[in-house]
């Protein structure tokens, strides 16, 4: 099954500033791998050592966190849209200052 | 409250709008709202704050304006370069509108004062540029009960979600922890265009003037997600996190 996965700017650099790419997976898990398989070096970025999503990114199947559904057990259907998305603050290092 | 003949000039094109009237005009008025940051999103956020009549205005910022800063944080100017940014947003809100009233916090928000500064405001935006700060923000908003427009801008993208709190999903609902310092590149190392602050600094404002007048529908349970390359906007659900750290049933966060 093919799934449209937008990628967000932190991570373009690994899928060739790509902003939308699409894999073959059937569930959430089957569909880090398939980006893993593509695209060396993302899952580091998406994932924990322990395979875990990391807690500033979150996973959406269409408009769903996957938190709220079965994490990476959920599964996908054709046509699904997957967007990966960061936390983002923007602006200098410095606390107190502004973005 | 009676409107001067002046203040009804000035503000006439929303006084004329059925969600703002007279009465949502003194509600502005009357209003008091924290802006922590006068940078890219606090820039445009004071701007039309300051411009709708928003009474009493709080900004807090501690750096002070840089000539790189020009290019988004349009609160300031090339004659207020090395000025404190609290001052050099006053001059600018003061030219628009003398009539508010505009309290400075030149000062980094910490622990120790920020539930002290939110306390005398009605609702507080983030315009912070940094992950501490935006968590810190987030707390104690949620601690104190203080309604909240957070905004983040990276490159291109955009995000924006209000956050009411023990009503909507906080921000570590969304996001429960920072990522760690090093693992995700800041604007001086990753770059900024300057209209994207200016869009999502906008509809901070935009959620401001809402919560204040009490119309339409809050960015809340939602986050907002922009991207100026595709000018797509777009939106997620975000559900209150039953094991949020902060909101959730069993915080482990109770104080700052
Ligand atoms: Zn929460």
């Amino acid at each position: 099954m093919s799934i449209k996965v937008r990628i967000p700017t932190p991570l373009q650099k690994h899928t060739n500033n790509q902003a939308e790419v699409s894999v073959d997976a059937s569930d959430v898990k089957g569909l880090i791998e398939a980006l893993e398989k593509d695209f060396p070096g993302i899952k580091d970025r998406i994932c924990e050592k322990d395979g875990k999503v990391r807690r500033f990114i979150n996973i959406y199947v269409n408009e769903e966190d996957i938190r709220f559904l079965q994490r990476d057990a959920t599964s996908l259907k054709d046509g699904d849209e997957i967007s990966i998305i960061p936390a983002i603050a923007g602006g200098q290092d410095i606390a107190g200052g502004a973005s | 409250m009676n409107l001067t003949d002046a203040q009804i000039e000035r503000y006439s094109r929303q006084l004329i709008l059925p969600n703002i009237g007279g009465k949502g005009q003194e509600r502005l008025l009357k209003a008091r709202v924290l802006v922590v940051g006068a940078g890219g999103l606090g820039s445009p956020a004071l701007l039309y704050l300051a411009s709708a009549g928003i009474g009493k205005i709080g900004i807090v910022d501690s750096d002070k304006v840089e000539l790189n800063n020009l290019q988004r944080q349009i609160a300031h100017s090339t004659n207020t370069v090395g000025m404190p940014k609290v001052d050099s947003a006053k001059k600018t809100l003061n030219a628009i509108n003398p009539e508010i009233e505009i309290i400075t916090y030149n000062l980094r928000i910490t622990s120790a004062n920020i539930t002290d500064i939110i306390k005398d405001y009605d609702i507080v935006v983030d315009g912070s540029d940094n992950f501490p700060t935006r968590f810190l923000v987030n707390d104690a908003c949620v601690l104190a009960k203080k309604p909240l427009s957070h905004g983040g801008i990276f490159r291109f993208d955009g995000q924006a979600i209000t956050i009411l709190p023990g009503e909507s999903a906080c921000y570590r609902c969304l996001f429960p922890e920072p990522p760690p310092p090093g693992l995700v590149p800041s604007c001086q190392e990753a770059g900024i265009l300057g209209v994207v602050a200016g869009i999502i600094g906008t509809i901070q404002a935009n959620e401001v003037l809402k919560y204040i007048l009490g119309t339409g529908d809050l960015l809340t349970g939602r986050l907002l997600i922009f991207n100026a390359l595709d000018s797509s906007f777009r939106q997620v659900k975000v559900p209150k996190d039953p094991n949020c750290p902060v909101c959730g049933k069993n915080p482990s966060v109770t104080k700052l």
